[in-house]
């Protein structure tokens, strides 16, 4: 197993390199994630400061001379140092913890506008836009979010737990079987950004993310008209051939391509898939050849996800299927 | 006792030939007989070992995950057999390594503080002890043959149930893990009694050194946080077996109750893992310092006050589940909070380093204590940070997580762990460690684990997420991941050394030299294998350095118990606070009994995990007999009241509050009461998620009140028999058959009412897979079966006893072990019957 696996692993490792899109808490471009990297400096640098204090008593408790070393020899050192002085910053970091959590609180409950149900299934994102006048726009393993408008994410789960996770827009909320979890969240400026299951939910956990496309509201408005619609027909010889294929190889008994007779709701929505940043919840690029090498290999690409690997497509076939499937945009 | 000055106990020159016989007493076995061995030193040994071992082991795996992780989209391991790998390491360390080295450490160094003779019950340690080494070493050897756990070391369900993993691989981290729990269990017992009971006399509890304060804290700890994990991998198992749904939201249950019960454990497991070797530290330093304890007061208001808050943080685990906000802030307040004792700690240590005369001495156990200081700090500051709720969002479950556990576990017990290897060798190895292979061992370490762990700060707020096998090499992880693999492998290098320096200079056995650092507690008195040649009178919490003349005392047999008076094993018993010399205790000795025993729950444990039902019965049974036997020759008659001071001349055996054994009764009836808060806990929780499965509305109404009110009679009927047999057990030897019917009917009523409960419930056709409600009903007679079943054995034990003539009004401990217990299980069956039946009527 391991000599193939390693094998096809070369193979696939020019594939994995694809946009390169940062998942960093540090370089936030959502409001919480802003709040949470400010607490990070001020903890990081207050904690740096009294663990330099600490290191500097203990070299004088061992080097100090002996008139020095007796100051700190008393029990008014642990008084002062180790019960006085952490009451005092911890209390003063507690209640500042406590403010954060409070305004985030109150961001929940004042939205009104846009809600985005996320389901975590094994291993992608099913992801459902709510808008404000009740219509309901399914796609998959990517989130738009308009800049600068709260848009409240319901978090759910279809099998195990979960923990949505977009690092540089906000913290992590786990998806809980029986539960739906509600976090606000504002995107501060416009770009991708990557997100990853950070509960570990099994087999391919690692392969499980995805991006965070924040757009101005009029990019955003015009996204959602597109990806409301139904899939557009395919452009071309090797794309028809592609959607015939698709049809009568069953691809549509897991997968939905809205305007076609393909829908299955057990895989991903592929209606707008050429249009998405990634492959396979953010594991390959998309591009023609990762269609096609998904679609043979994705059991060494991704190990256990939920489809079976396909062989049976010649060449050509596969040809056709990925310029199929990438033109869906 | 009065402190000093005081008189002598035994003043006069001691006989010739005592020495020659406590040596003949003590023997330890040769041979294969070396198995049979119960003295704490042998076995404490074998138990460092086996923990050393499974260390090494869990750190291989570490290096495995390393070298996966140098560099992204790397594919040296599969993703299957890192799943394993990373699931094998977490729960190696955490229930192989950690919890048994410091109960080995318990074991080892415990009696030789209390210059104690053994621990009270070496039979059990014993048995413990290869209950842990079978079943640790089957448990781990399946990750050979793809067949370890891949849930993660805290399992949460619903990813462990079998429709997400199928096959046994989960099985086994649920049984082997429930047994080594057990051996756990029956370690903390020993060394709460031992602590409190075999302490030397006028070791007040005052004068009791830090470590066996943190042990006797830490085993406190395990006995009401061991049952919360017991219970829910009784639930998981029984889930996974029979499917009843605890876990599973669809039928009323809820995934989030093994968090609850897992962290409930989880949380204090940390602090249980960390007290013993901050206990470590506050014994080395002093000595390295040569000055008494800066604080000592404090440090150990310090111990108690993190063992009692430890309780209160286990939902800082769990503050991305989407917990309310009240909530949140309680935790996030108790989390902090924890971090004072810990400070009060540092600069309690900082200012005993200030205080000596002299300067600090740099030895090698000082370096891994510095190390430790270093590392500990920095963790403990980490851990302040996650218990700010909004850092926590982003740091949980990332790599800055692994960083900081990696911090507070490693350097709050792996460094102290080398240093106690260093300082305390002497004790068990005619032959120091190297200073110089320390120095090597230490600073590779260090270095090693900081550049190993120190990136992971950054790499997880760069935003990679733990429990991955693999990454994308264009996300800015690679660069610290290669550091810290390098720095894994430095640390690696570290442990090797130290390993070769164990090869080249620890020589098991007496001789080693004494007090080599010149320390003030009772373990470095000259030792041989029965411990020290008499019990000291202790007045002060440095005696060696308070009585230069002590070690020549004791050695001449001028203080308690110089000699055997009973011809066997025995060790002096004092009382729990003022320690004043109550009796002298016959212990047993070398027997194959216990390793039966052992060998025979692992059997039964592993056994059930691959679905051999015939032969785990076997096994059990095998279990089960093995400990009759070996309980057997316990309660031997009293030999009298002997001599242990000149003048002073105390019982072989008492009964009562007086009895060690009554002690280890009552923590176990503790045991078995955090067992079932627990279920109470998890009932009324699972009620609150899911009230619409609850009986009367959402299941079939509980049976009439005749089956309830006819299983309360019986309990109640059942101690009535109990109490009235033990006030007219006979004065005589003899086979007093109405008592011994007494007995017997005893037990079946405990039975019988359990009996009763159950079919009443399936009477009325709700069965235990139908909702969580039905799951819970007869969870309540699975937890009451359990403990009648011991107790109905202890009965027939005790009528047994009648049966031989070994019982009677004076020789009767036997009898008021059972009587103990069966009151603790009528008082159990009691509340169980009242919220069974009564919580769904007042719902109704």
């Amino acid at each position: 197993m391991s000599f193939r696996a390693s094998f096809a692993g070369l193979i696939c490792l020019p594939l994995l390199a694809g946009c390169s899109a940062q998942q960093s808490a540090f370089n936030p471009s959502g409001h919480d994630a802003e709040q949470i990297n400010i607490l990070f400096w001020v903890m990081t640098l207050g904690g740096a400061a009294i663990f330099v204090l600490v290191l500097v008593l203990a070299a004088i408790a061992i080097t100090g001379s002996t008139r020095v070393r007796q100051r700190l020899a008393g029990e008014g050192l642990i008084n002062w140092l180790g019960i006085g002085f952490p009451v005092v910053v911890l209390t003063a970091l507690l209640i500042y913890g406590f403010v954060l959590l409070q305004a985030g609180a109150q961001a929940e409950a004042g939205n009104t506008g846009l809600r985005i149900a996320v389901s975590g299934e094994q291993w992608w994102w099913r992801v459902t836009y709510r808008t404000a006048d009740g219509r309901e726009i399914e796609a998959a393993n990517e989130i738009h979010l308009p800049v600068g408008q709260p848009v409240t994410l319901e978090l759910t789960t279809a099998d195990v737990i979960h923990s949505f996770w977009a690092p540089s827009i906000a913290g992590k909320l786990d998806m809980i079987p029986g539960r739906t979890n509600q976090m606000t969240v504002t995107a501060t400026r416009p770009g991708i950004t990557r997100g990853q299951c950070a509960e570990y939910c099994g087999g391919a956990h690692a392969f499980m993310a995805f991006h965070v496309v924040a757009q101005t509201p009029a990019a955003f408005e015009a996204w959602l008209e597109r990806e409301a619609a139904d899939a557009q027909p395919p452009q071309g010889e090797g794309p028809r051939r592609g959607q015939e294929l698709f049809l009568t190889s069953g691809c549509g008994g897991c997968h939905t391509v809205r305007g076609t007779p393909a829908d299955g709701t057990i895989g991903p929505d592929l209606t707008h898939v050429g249009g998405r940043h990634s492959l396979a919840a953010a594991t390959l690029p998309n591009s023609a050849e990762a269609f096609a090498a998904f679609i043979v290999n994705n059991q060494h690409i991704k190990p256990e996800n939920r489809m079976p690997p396909y062989g049976i497509f010649s060449e050509e076939q596969l040809d056709d299927l990925a310029s199929y499937l990438e033109g869906l945009r | 006792m009065t402190d000093k000055p005081f008189e002598l106990p035994n003043p006069d020159p001691r006989p010739e030939g005592e020495v020659e016989e406590l040596k003949r007493i003590w023997a330890t076995p040769k041979g294969f007989g070396l198995l049979t061995a119960v003295n704490n030193t042998v076995i404490g040994t074998l138990y460092i070992g086996a923990a050393f071992l499974f260390f090494v082991l869990a750190g291989i795996l570490a290096l495995l995950m390393r070298t996966q992780l140098a560099v992204g989209d790397n594919s040296f391991l599969s993703q299957d057999l890192y799943n394993q790998i990373f699931t094998t390491h977490g729960t190696t360390m955490m229930f192989l390594f950690a919890v048994p080295a410091v109960e080995a450490l318990g074991v080892m160094l415990l009696p030789q503080m209390l210059a104690a003779r053994d621990l009270p019950f070496p039979r059990l340690s014993a048995f413990a002890i290869w209950a842990y080494i079978i079943g640790g070493l089957v448990f781990f050897s399946t990750v050979l043959y793809d067949m370890a756990p891949k849930g993660g070391w805290f399992m949460y369900p619903p990813l462990t149930l079998t429709e997400y993993q199928p096959g046994n691989n989960a099985d086994f981290w649920l049984l082997g893990i429930g047994f080594i729990e057990i051996s756990a269990i029956a370690g903390a017992i020993e060394i709460i009694v031992g602590a409190l009971r075999t302490r030397p006399p006028g070791m007040t509890l005052a004068k009791m050194p830090i470590f066996a304060w943190a042990m006797l804290i830490f085993a406190a700890m395990i006995v009401f946080a061991f049952p919360a994990v017991i219970l829910a991998t009784m639930l998981l198992e029984i889930e996974r077996a029979f499917g009843w749904p605890f876990f599973t939201a669809a039928l009323g249950g809820d995934a989030l109750l093994w968090q609850h019960l897992f962290w409930f454990f989880g949380h204090p497991e940390v602090y249980i893992i960390f007290l013993p070797a901050a206990g470590l530290v506050s014994m080395m330093i002093p000595t390295m310092a040569q000055t008494p304890l800066v604080g000592y007061r404090l440090i150990v208001v310090a111990l108690i006050a993190t063992g009692f808050f430890s309780f209160g943080l286990w939902v800082h685990h769990m503050f991305t589940t989407g917990i309310p906000g009240l909530s949140l802030a309680f935790f996030s307040a108790a989390s902090m909070a924890v971090a004072i004792p810990s400070g009060i700690q540092v600069f309690s240590w900082i200012a005993t380093m200030a205080a000596g005369r002299e300067r600090f001495r740099i030895t090698v156990p000082s370096l891994f204590i510095l190390g430790f200081l270093f590392i500990f700090v920095l963790g403990g500051l980490t851990g302040v940070m996650v218990a700010v709720v909004p850092f926590d969002f982003q740091a949980h479950d990332s790599y800055f997580i692994v960083a900081h556990f990696h911090y507070v576990l490693v350097g709050g017990m792996v460094f102290p762990l080398f240093a106690t290897f260093y300082y305390w060798a002497p004790l068990v190895s005619s032959r120091m460690l190297s200073e110089r292979l320390g120095k090597w061992a230490f600073w590779l370490m260090f270095i090693g684990f900081n550049t190993a762990f120190f990136p992971m700060h950054i790499t997880g707020l760069a935003g990679m997420p733990r429990r991955v096998w693999t990454y994308p090499s264009n996300l800015g992880w690679d660069v610290l991941n290669s550091i810290s693999t390098a720095g894994a492998f430095i640390m690696a290098a570290g442990v090797g050394v130290f390993i070769i320096d164990l090869v080249r200079n620890f020589r098991f056995g007496e001789g080693g030299p004494e007090n080599p650092w010149g320390a003030g507690t009772l373990e470095f008195l000259p030792n041989d294998v029965y411990s020290t040649r008499s019990i000291p009178h202790v007045t002060s919490l440095e005696p060696l350095w308070d009585r230069p003349g002590l070690s020549r005392e004791v050695d001449a047999g001028h203080h308690y118990l110089p000699n055997a008076p009973t011809g066997r094993r025995e060790t002096l018993v004092t009382s729990a606070v003022e320690a004043k010399p109550q009796y002298v205790l016959q212990m047993p000795g070398p027997s194959w009994t216990h390793l039966v025993a052992a060998a025979g729950t692992a059997g039964f444990f592993l056994l059930l995990t691959i679905k051999q039902v015939p032969f785990a019965i076997a096994s059990g049974v095998l279990a089960i007999g093995a400990c009759l036997v070996w309980t057997w020759e316990l309660d031997r008659p009293s030999q009298g009241e002997v001599e242990v001071a000149k003048g002073l001349r105390l019982p072989t055996y008492v009964t009562g509050p007086l009895s060690h054994s009554w002690w280890a009764m009552v923590v176990l009836m503790l045991v078995a009461a955090s067992l079932y808060v627990s279920y109470f806990f998890s009932y009324l929780y699972l009620w609150t998620v899911s009230p619409d499965v609850w009986a009367p509305a959402g299941a079939p109404a509980p049976p009439g009140l005749l089956y309830p009110g006819l299983s309360a009679a019986m309990l109640v009927l059942g101690a009535g028999c109990m109490l009235w047999c033990g006030r007219i057990l006979p004065d005589t030897e003899g086979r007093h058959w109405g008592r011994m019917v007494l007995l017997i009917i005893a037990a079946a009523l405990m039975v019988g009412a359990v009996v009763l409960e159950i079919w009443g419930h399936w009477q009325t056709g709700l069965q235990p897979t139908d909702s969580s409600y039905g799951a819970m009903v007869y969870m309540a007679s699975v937890l009451q079966s359990q403990i009648a079943f011991v107790v109905a054995i202890m009965c027939l034990f005790a009528a047994a006893r009648l049966f031989t003539r070994q019982l009677t009004a004076q020789r009767r401990v036997t009898f008021d072990n059972a009587a103990l217990l069966y009151y603790y299980a009528v008082g159990q069956g009691l509340f169980g019957l009242l919220l069974i039946h009564g919580f769904p009527r007042q719902l109704g």
